[in-house]
């Protein structure tokens, strides 16, 4: 019985054990098209962050002599303005740094907003039998609801109030953050139901309620770590959704007031000079396109590497 | 078969009923006036009167009582007598738009046909397109083919449809001066250069809206393609001999199709959402034109009609993909 065990699985059982979050990464490093939307990502984040102080002119400035603002709008691509200036003679370059803040600011905190509100609702529904048939009811009411309509009607109807009360740029940021998570979180809610339904009939849960842990922790504690991962990737896609949606609603004319740049404001602005300056519309959209594009790359990575039955092999 | 129908249809009333309330007190809780429009040199005594023709001074259950009727026994009566030549309606009060003084319904019906053949011809490319595309992706799993429909499909429900519009536009009509960059919809198809103009001014808001729709359907197709490739049945059909063509074309498309079919019909109202945009990029004077002009000018009964129809379509094209769906395939049916 004192057999040696081969060199190989020695090996394997004295190496220090593994974190999860490093598996999952080697995992999401195998993915090569998450890989790339990953680092296209993070160098898009990196110059939002950073452009303000690399590119220090400020988005909002109007040459004040009327003559030089004549002469400098509707630039070309020059030395001066990397990608040209506006009908205003503002500087593009330093707009599309404050617009991409703005688009992946309302993405971020919109996703937020709308995976908690989800999460809440798929765990209750799931965890409480009670709770389960209505909140259900609710969700596929508001799946039934005419979405870009609603959102539509909401922030033409409570612009006004709302810039009233907290000022032109708070207060439709709070409107479009709010209107946005309000109408997205049915996905999530029914993905995190399915996944509690499941895990409340295994042999942990029921060890851990034998013992007189009470729900509250029992959901904190247990069963939310379990849902982790469906509602990563649910959060990942959750944000190119709200970018999408944000500029559609500002392509629209119907998201952020004129001087406030996004990305889609600017779509917007730029789409009455496309037949003269067709640069102002392409950049706009390309940075639009190209994070919502990466984040759904990300999204795709994400849902392999947090698979336990893909992840390893 | 029949109870499980009734069933869906027990379930879509309170549906309706419900988002019938919420678009109704949504528009009426908000901040907004009718009268906004009307000059402020008209007395305040005349826009009491003119709130008072328009019904804005009743109370809100009143109205929303009201507005129910209207919607659904009043202005179904009306198209049928404007269809049939009959007199149900009488001189019944209709919903009157707050910009026209004139009844919803009517500019609805002007506008529907502008919406329906862009969008209607688009959804049925995208279809056309898609399915064959699902089909091979699948049969051929990680060929080059597979790859590139993915990365495509990838890139057309990433890119949103206000972009690929403009895209369109700069590269085919600034640039190759190829179509037109503005829908005009009073051409009246008459004879075949008419034919060739109409087919020119739809070509560019139709492929914005097909790769859309197909990037999603496509995927679909594929993933059911590749669920039933592995089947027991499949490996059957082979082994009795029969050809490819027949196993993947009859045996397994067949399968595949049904959650495809529930996937199109699911997907019917979400593109009148999406040409909402589509309208707007390509100046298409139809339904969606027609909802963002009312948002702007606070015509309120323009607005809810609008919406409710937008609503009604998802909670009607649920209940054909409910029903198809128990018709295809007998085992969800559980009655």
């Amino acid at each position: 019985m004192t057999d040696t065990l081969p060199a190989a699985q020695v090996d394997a059982a004295l190496r220090p054990p593994r974190n999860q979050w490093r598996d999952v990464w080697d995992q999401f490093k195998t993915h090569k098209g998450a890989l790339v939307g990953f680092s296209v990502f993070a160098t898009l984040l990196v110059a939002i962050v950073l452009g303000p102080w690399l590119w220090p002119v400020d988005p909002k400035f109007i040459e004040p002599n009327a003559v030089k603002m004549l002469r400098l709008r509707n630039q070309g691509p020059s030395l001066g303005y990397p990608f040209g200036t506006d009908q205003l003679g503002r500087d593009m370059l330093a707009r599309m740094i404050a617009g991409g803040k703005v688009s992946i600011a309302v993405g971020l905190v919109a996703m937020a907003i709308s995976v908690t509100l989800g999460t809440m609702i798929g765990v209750l529904a799931g965890y409480f039998k009670r709770l389960d048939g209505p909140l259900m009811r609710v969700t596929d009411l508001f799946l039934a609801l005419p979405l870009l309509p609603l959102l539509l009607v909401m922030v033409m109807l409570f612009r006004e109030t709302l810039a009233g009360l907290m000022g032109p740029e708070l207060g439709t940021f709070v409107l479009i953050v709010f209107a946005i998570g309000i109408t997205s979180w049915m996905q999530s809610a029914r993905i995190v139901r399915g996944e509690v339904l499941a895990l409340k009939e295994r042999e942990f849960v029921l060890a851990a309620r034998s013992i007189g842990t009470p729900p509250r922790r029992l959901i904190l504690r247990h069963i939310l770590p379990n849902v982790m991962s469906p509602i990563m990737v649910a959060a990942t896609l959750g944000i190119a959704s709200a970018i999408i949606t944000e500029s559609a609603l500002s392509f629209l004319g119907l998201g952020f007031p004129p001087d406030f740049p996004t990305w889609g404001r600017l779509l917007f602005e730029g789409v009455e000079y496309m037949q003269q300056f067709p640069s102002r519309v392409i950049g706009p959209g390309l940075a639009i396109s190209l994070t919502v594009l990466s984040v759904n790359y990300i999204g795709d990575g994400l849902r392999d590497a947090l698979d336990p039955r893909i992840r390893g092999r | 078969m029949l109870t499980f129908t009734i069933r869906r249809l027990m379930l879509a009333i309170p549906t309706l009923f419900f988002i019938s309330l919420i678009i109704f007190l949504l528009l009426d809780l908000a901040p907004g006036d009718p009268m906004s429009q009307v000059p402020l040199t008209v007395p305040p005594e005349v826009k009491a009167k003119m709130r008072e023709a328009l019904g804005a001074d009743q109370p809100m259950v009143v109205r929303y009582v009201l507005w129910l009727k209207q919607f659904f026994v009043v202005e179904p009566q009306h198209i049928l007598d404007n269809l049939l030549g009959t007199h149900l309606a009488g001189g019944s009060q209709r919903i009157l738009s707050w910009q026209s003084r004139s009844p919803v319904a009517d500019t609805i019906a002007e506008r529907l046909p502008q919406t329906l053949t862009v969008i209607g011809s688009s959804y049925l490319i995208g279809v056309l397109i898609a399915l064959p595309i699902g089909i091979l992706s699948a049969y051929r799993q990680y060929s080059w083919f597979d790859q590139l429909g993915t990365f495509i499909a990838m890139i057309g429900f990433s890119v949103p449809t206000f972009f690929t519009g403009v895209l369109l536009i700069v590269i085919f009509s600034v640039n190759l001066h190829w179509f037109p960059s503005i829908y005009d919809t009073t051409l009246k198809v008459t004879d075949w250069a008419s034919f060739g103009r109409q087919v020119r001014q739809m070509a560019m808001p139709v492929a914005v809206l097909s790769l859309y729709n197909a990037a999603q359907i496509s995927r679909y197709m594929r993933s059911s393609m590749l669920d039933n490739l592995t089947q027991d049945y499949v490996r059957t059909a082979r082994a009795k001999g029969l050809t490819e063509r027949v196993v993947v074309l009859k045996h397994v498309l067949r399968n595949s199709l049904i959650p495809v079919v529930t996937v199109i019909a699911l997907g019917i109202p979400t593109i009148f959402a999406g040409a909402i945009i589509t309208e707007q990029v390509f100046k298409v004077n139809g339904l969606g034109a027609l909802l963002i002009n009312a948002i702007y000018a606070n015509d309120i009964p323009m607005v809810q009609t609008l919406t409710f129809i937008f609503a009604v379509l998802i909670v009607l094209f649920n209940l054909v993909a409910d029903i198809v769906y128990g018709m295809l395939d007998p085992r969800i049916r559980y009655d």
